[in-house]
């Protein structure tokens, strides 16, 4: 499994980006005892066969990679829910896009520990592609309740988010609202 | 910090970049940020590439971009650099250390790191 639950997050994430989708809304709810996150996108969406393959770790569609026989994304988020008490629920429809939702129980002491919100966020927010994505995130511990709109963003950074200026900037800005910065 | 505070510091370095990217110099870090990538660790990595390019005052010089797997998931975080006038490589194994080394003696140095070239990326995973 992945080594934090952000990291998983960003490699359904990138999923959901590379369906070729326009946008893409990113939740994720914590409170002391669990995160819910959901994964929100417009793209090509995948049929009921096709889901249920892509449970399988040994399954891959071959397109991006043609050569390889794995396709670990979702079996790491399956295997994950399933051994430390979490949920999971994949709900997709060809061509009218794909939501994935995961429920992490916080309290487990085997649940990964949730990892670096900022740097997951910048991640996604910086995927190769023209998309627009929102992001909403409340922390109840720590009194966070804050979104994240990425056509915004890029607008206030001169309409690009490619160079190490620009993310510099919208790293600060982003670990300014993780950590409750009044705006 | 405000949409409004962002907007205004990034105006403060735009001409810089503009300039850059007209004569074609700009240079690029390009991180593999497969399932592979995530799992070895690429977000500390990329971390790494930003803090290490903002201390040395780089930021209008470079461009960061993600890709997903190049194909050497064993060789993972792998990081491609391409500096004007130098060889294009990919790197393997770049953790947050091997980043700043990358950004002190590749970029600012225009020296390569050898022992950790890994060529291009693997044959078997590129489009035909």
């Amino acid at each position: 499994m992945h080594y934090n639950l952000c990291d998983m997050i960003a490699d359904i994430t990138q999923n959901a980006v590379e369906a070729g989708s326009s946008h893409v809304t990113l939740a994720c709810i914590q409170t002391p005892e669990s995160l819910d996150v959901t994964v929100q996108d417009n793209g090509k969406g995948m049929s009921t066969e096709t889901l249920r393959k892509a449970e399988d770790p040994f399954y891959t569609d071959g397109k991006k990679h043609p050569n390889r026989k794995v396709g670990l994304g979702i079996p790491f988020l399956i295997q994950t829910a399933e051994e430390t008490d979490g949920s999971w629920n994949i709900q997709s429809e060809p061509g009218k896009g794909t939501t994935v939702t995961m429920k992490f129980n916080l309290a487990n002491i085997d649940t990964p520990p949730v990892g670096d919100m900022t740097g997951l966020f910048l991640e996604v927010l910086t995927l190769p592609g023209e998309y627009d994505m929102d992001i909403n995130r409340t922390d109840s511990t720590a009194g966070l309740d804050y979104t994240l709109n990425r056509n915004e963003l890029k607008d206030a950074l001169g309409g690009e988010l490619e160079s190490a200026a620009s993310q510099i900037l919208l790293r600060h800005y982003i670990a300014d609202q993780e950590k409750g910065v009044k705006q | 910090m405000t949409l409004e505070e962002l907007r205004k510091l990034r105006g403060q370095m735009k001409t810089e970049v503009e300039k850059r990217n007209t004569e074609g110099k700009t240079i690029q870090i390009i991180v593999g940020m497969g399932t592979c990538g995530i799992a070895a660790g690429a977000k500390e990595t990329l971390n790494a590439f930003l803090k290490s390019i903002e201390d040395k005052g780089l930021a209008d010089h470079v461009m960061l971009r993600q890709t997903g797997c190049m194909g050497m998931c064993a060789h993972e975080p792998t990081v491609e650099v391409i500096v004007p006038d130098m060889p294009r490589v990919i790197y393997g194994d770049v953790n947050a250390s091997v980043a700043k080394e990358i950004v002190e003696k590749h970029i600012i140095g225009k020296q390569l790191l050898d022992k950790l070239i890994i060529d291009k990326p693997a044959a078997d995973i590129m489009s035909k």
